[in-house]
This record gives C-alpha cells, structure tokens and sequence, in this order.
C-alpha cells in the first residue's frame, strides 16, 4: 500500500520512474519543507525571540561559569566590607579600581566608606581568586578578573550587610532561579501531558474525574497555594532536598493548566479523520496516542511551556523573598532579594537590589521566547 | 436561570469541600504540629513548659488525633464561623478575618476593574495602529509590567514615594487616623493609601489582558463581517466599538478565573509590602511563623474569593454573549 502511494506521489510530478522522482524532489523547493523547518522558518523571522534567546543563552553560560566569572567567594564573610558601595572603575594602564577605606565612627557605631581614586589598583586578568572546581572537575583559582590578593576586593555590585559579594552571588544564584523554574516546568509538562492526555483520549468517568481535580487545583489562588506548600517543609533541611522539593512543589501546581490545554488539543484531534481511519484499521490505543495524537500535540504542548517558566521564576524569587522558598544558606536571586526588603537598607545601599535587574531580564526573555515559539508552531497566527 | 444559578452554587459548595480537603492534606504533611511550634515559642520566650502542659496542649488541639477527625474538627469549625485561636495573632481567627476579607475583596474588584479598564482602551487602541510607535510602545511597557515580580514594583513604588513624595504609604491609615472614628476624613486617608497598592497589584495582569485584548480584536478585525460592516458605509469607530470590539471581549471574561488567580496571588504579595492588613497578608504571615490551622483557613477563604469570581465571570459572559446562556 504505502510504496504504490509514494509511486502515486512521484507520478503527479510527472515522472515515470522512482528513480527520476527522487532527483524532481532534490530540485523542487515546493511541498518538501518539514514543519520542524517551517516551525524554525517562521521562529527566526522574530528578532525579539532569538535576541532572547541569545540573552537567555548568557545567562545560562555565566550561572554554568558562575565560580570562572566571579571574582569573590559568594559565601564570604567579611565584616571590613559591611554594605561596602560597588567598586569605582577607572583606568591606569590597564582596567583598574579605586581604594576603598573602613572608616568606623566609634560614637554612633556607623561605617563609612573612603574612595581614594589617585592610586588606582590595577585589575588582573585570569588571576588567583579562591578554589572551584571546573564543571565540578577540574580544580583551580583561576578567575576572569580579580582584584590582586591580599590589596582589595573587587566589588561590581557592591556588597551585602555581611560583605558578601553581590555580584559573585547574582551569578551563583542564577544557578539555582535559572533551573528550579525551568526543571520545575519541565516535571510539569510530563505530568499535564500524561493527564491531559490520559484524560481527553479516555473521556467519559475517567475525565469527569480528572478534570474535577484540575478544577479543585485551579480553585486555589495560584502563589497561596504555592506559598503554603512551600512553608511546609521543614525549616532545617538541607539546600539540595528544598531545591528538589520546592521543584516539585512548583511542578505539582503547575501541571494543571498545561492538562487542561493537552486535553482539549487531544480531544480534538481524537475527533479528526485520521485517528478514525487508524482505529478502523484496527490500531490499538496505545500507538494512536503515541503515533498520532501527541506528535500532533507537541509543538503546542511545548508553547504552552515556555509561556509557564517565567511565572515559575517569578514564584521561587517570590517565595525565597519572603523567605518560605529557597533559604540561607542557599543562594538564589530570591533570597538576595531578601535584603532588600527593608525600606531603609533600600534607600542607603540601593545596590542590594541589583539581582532585580537580572530577575527582569530573565523573565521577560522567557516571555519574549515563548511568544516567538507560540507564533512560530501556530500556523494560524 | 435560576435553577443554572443554584445548581452552581451546589458545585461551588462541593469544590470548596474539596479545596478544604485539599488545603488540609497539604498543611497535615507539614512536621511537628502548630503545637509543637507554640512550645518552642514558649520556650525561647524563657518560660519553661513542663510534659503535663505539654500532654494538656496536645489534647486541647488533639494533635495525636486521626487525620479525619482533626479535618472534622477543623471544618467543623469552618462551617459554624469558628475558625479558632491564632498562635500569630494571639486573638480568635474570626476577628482576624473578617475585616480583611472585606479589604481583600475591595482590592480584588478594584484592580479587576483598573486591568480591564486599562487593558480594553489600549489594546482597542494597539490593535488599531499595529507597528506604529505608539503601539510598540505599548508592547515594550508591556513585557515589562509582565516579566517584573509584583514585589519589586511594590519596593520600587514604596521607596519611590518615601525619597521623592516624602510620604509615608504603609500601612491603611496614618497615624492620626488609626484609632479614630469613621469619617470623611478618614475615608479619604484610607483612600490615599489604597491607590497605590492597588495600581501596583493591577500592573501585571492590565499588562497582560492588554496583549490579549490586542490579539483577539486583531483577529476578530480579520473576519468577514467587520469587512461587510465596513463595506456598507457603517462609521469605522461603530465598527470597531460595536462590532469587534464586543466579539472580543468574551475571552477577556473566560479568562477572569486566571486574572483573579493572579490579583489574589498579587494583593497578597504587595499587601505584605505596603502593610496592609488583607487576607493574603495574613496568610503569608501566618505561613511565615508557621500557624498553619489558621493559614489552611485563609487559603479556604482565598479560593472561596477566586470561585465566586468565577461564577461572576460566568454570568458576565452570559450577559455579554447571547451564546453562552444556551448551554444549560
């Protein structure tokens, strides 16, 4: 059956044999796009989306290169740099900062900061910082660019209450905002695909059933609910076990609306001619689900995604803001944000606030990713 | 009608049991107890508690209780208006909430009502001059109202006022108004510390209703009628305000239930920041100190908020869409 039809195919090109047929289809440009080409066609016309995705493609880089790119150690205390100001640059011979001086005023306890710009120190390139291990194998020191040892620390976005680098913990906690939403989604789309799934082939009791749960979760304010499920867990448990947990927890909330969505596009290809040829053929459910229905879903299942990680980034920076998502010791653009939650350290030391621009970014590149993808897969757009 | 309407509030009635099963399943999975917490309170207070006030603890909030009696108990006490003792707030739930949910109500509908009112003009506006610079405009301050969190735009507009207003917009009232009677006065004080807060709640979902808007009366602009209505010499702004426009609202409506999920999520998050005494703000809180009871309770009431919504959001598509009221 299927030869006569590719035969068939070859003779409305207007070719006798098969042969002659394949060199007709090199040339012709015509009806022999796939629509993972076409899909990538319409995606790269959208600027915004790859400009995005090239953003986003950085991000990545430098939360992978997080300990290479930093110039401190992130979890670093060091009382002489107590809400130190980001180190002024300048230039002598070479990039180079100036020094910085404690001042302690010993009747109302307050530090103040000294810049002396004159005697600029001048920065080092791959120079000697403190120890990691690339990729979490090979050990080193080597860092992009330091401050030499011993003279000073080179402060790009200044530093917290406990002088901490806030830049060093801005790319360290890209490590743990940039994947707990996008695994936490991705946990999600397997389980919505399953469900939504499951429930639009199955129909009848089974979907009732389902979609009534759906229906309770989506009952339930979205961030409460995560907030509550959040301020379960136990106070005390490692940084790894509340990083997969709150995963989870995001995944658990999230599914929901991605099985709504699977569903509906399930049930109306369930409906479509060629799941009915298929059944009357006597194929079994199993391979019409695996064969038509979600190769069909998947682009649309993978758009609906994208658009569901930026909601999950701004959720794990909100709870860890209000300290019932990520905690100390762990380090996520959340938990720095944390130090900005007080009105008078805001308006003293505006820098603790600088991870926000990198929330910002991230979101909005997801957001203008997602959007690109969604035209990009939906051909009526 | 009226039967459609009563057979949705027994479904409302049914999802709430479920969302309360839920909610308690979920804060039940939580170590130690609400007593447990209590008395480590106690104890880094200095007082000492012995094993008998302990044990005495224990059976007052049976806490060694089987999971479906502690859930009677407690939605038990749902049902008849008890909702109980709050370890955060040290006074019973009932006077905790009711103010608040009036307060949370009045901000879930205020900033409904800012979203669309904003969002229906300027997405009417954007998909009428698509590409011009006023729309990209739009759509630039669109990604940005939607990619920054709620928190930052409220610490940025809370911080914003103190440097350059000088005033101080925390909290519901100022200081001279706190204990005083009603008042025109005070209403207005009120008044000037809802705005703001409001505003901010409302950014994120006018942001994104107004990409919406703008992408359904685009597509509804495309359809065969509107060029029928235009051909027969009807007034572009007729055509547009009464025959797209009204086509393009109804998604607007159906996705009320998701809007409202995110200004209930938002007032909660900005009322933390702003002071203000809602109910999101007290389950943060009380998520925060770990008074879980209390905390199942508000989320009970939260998504209570969010299921009427969604029945309003149901008669308003109705009213608005003939096609809607002839499913039942």
């Amino acid at each position: 059956m299927s030869t006569a039809q590719v035969t068939g195919a070859g003779l409305d090109e207007g070719t006798d044999t098969g042969a002659e047929a394949e060199v007709v289809v090199a040339d012709s440009k015509v009806g022999e796009v796939s629509q993972t080409q076409l899909m990538y066609r319409r995606f790269k016309q959208s600027k915004l989306a790859i400009v995005s995705l090239i953003v986003l493609g950085l991000l990545y880089l430098s939360a992978l290169l997080a300990p290479f790119l930093s110039p401190n150690d992130p979890v670093q205390v060091d009382q002489a740099y107590k809400y130190a100001e980001p180190s002024s640059l300048t230039w002598s011979s070479g990039p180079a900062m100036c020094t910085v001086k404690q001042e302690i005023d010993p009747v109302n306890i307050s530090t103040t900061y000294v810049k002396d710009c004159s005697n600029p120190i001048p920065l080092q390139f791959f120079g000697h910082g403190f120890d990691y291990k690339v990729l979490g194998l090979i050990p080193t020191d080597r860092h992009l660019i330091v401050a030499p040892e011993g003279d000073a620390k080179l402060l790009l976005f200044g530093a917290d209450g406990q002088g901490r680098d806030i830049f060093s913990r801005t790319l360290y906690g890209g490590r743990v905002s940039l994947t707990i939403g996008l695994i936490g989604v991705a946990i999600a789309t397997i389980l919505g695909s399953v469900m939504g799934t499951w429930s639009g082939y199955a129909g009848g009791k089974t979907d009732t059933l389902i979609q009534r749960f759906i229906e309770v979760i989506m009952s339930i304010p979205t961030l409460p609910l995560w907030a509550t499920m959040a301020a379960v867990l136990s106070p005390d448990m490692s940084v790894t076990k509340r990083y997969f947990l709150m995963t989870l927890i995001l995944a658990l909330v999230a599914w929901a609306g991605l099985a709504r969505q699977v569903r509906g596009k399930v049930m109306s290809y369930a409906k479509s001619d060629y799941v009915s040829a298929a059944k009357s053929a006597g194929a079994k459910s199993p391979r019409i689900i695996v064969t038509h229905l979600l190769p069909n879903s998947a682009s649309h299942i993978v758009a609906v995604s994208m658009l569901a990680i930026p909601a999950a980034i701004i959720a794990e920076t909100t709870l860890s803001f209000l300290g019932i998502g990520m905690v100390e010791p762990a380090i996520s653009w959340g938990v720095l944000l944390k130090d900005a939650q007080r009105i008078d350290v805001l308006q003293q030391y505006p820098w603790v606030l600088l991870p926000a621009v990198f929330v910002i970014v991230a979101v909005a590149s997801f957001q203008l990713l997602g959007d690109g993808v969604r035209d990009a897969v939906d051909p009526y757009s | 009608m009226v039967i459609w309407i009563l057979r949705r509030l027994g479904y409302m009635v049914i999802t709430l049991f479920l969302v309360s099963l839920l909610t308690f399943f979920i804060i039940e999975l939580a170590p130690g107890s609400a007593v447990d917490s209590e008395i480590s309170r106690l104890r880094a207070m200095g007082s000492t508690v012995s094993t008998q006030q302990v044990e005495a603890l224990e059976e007052q909030y049976g806490v060694n209780d089987p999971w479906i009696v502690k859930y009677g108990k407690w939605a038990g006490g749902l049902v008849r208006g008890d909702f109980g003792m709050s370890f955060a707030y040290r006074q019973p739930v009932a006077d905790v909430i009711w103010s608040r949910f009036g307060l949370s109500v009045a901000l879930a509908l205020g900033a409904t009502i800012v979203a669309w009112g904003i969002a229906i003009p300027v997405g009417v506006y954007s998909a009428t001059h698509r590409y011009t610079l006023a729309d990209n405009i739009i759509t630039l301050i669109q990604f940005i109202g939607v990619a920054i969190p709620e928190f930052l735009l409220a610490l940025a507009v809370l911080v914003g006022a103190v440097q350059f207003g000088g005033i101080d917009v925390g909290g519901l009232f100022s200081n001279e108004y706190r204990n005083a009677p009603w008042s025109m006065d005070k209403l207005l004080d009120m008044l000037a510390h809802l705005w703001m807060p409001l505003l901010v709640i409302s950014v994120a979902s006018t942001a994104w209703l107004t990409r919406v808007m703008r992408a359904n009366l685009f597509d509804v602009l495309g359809q065969q009628y509107v060029q029928t209505a235009r051909a027969k010499g009807v007034p572009e702004r007729k055509v547009i305000w009464k025959h797209a426009v009204r086509n393009a609202l109804h998604p607007l409506v159906m996705t009320l239930g998701t809007t409202l999920s995110v200004i209930i999520g938002g007032e909660a998050v900005v009322s933390i920041i702003f002071n203000l005494p809602t109910t999101g703000q007290a389950l943060l809180q009380t998520l925060i100190v770990k008074d879980t009871y209390v905390a199942a309770t508000l989320l009970v009431m939260l998504s209570a908020l969010l299921i009427i919504g969604n029945l309003v959001g149901d008669l308003l598509l109705m009213w608005i869409d003939p096609r809607a009221r002839v499913l039942d």
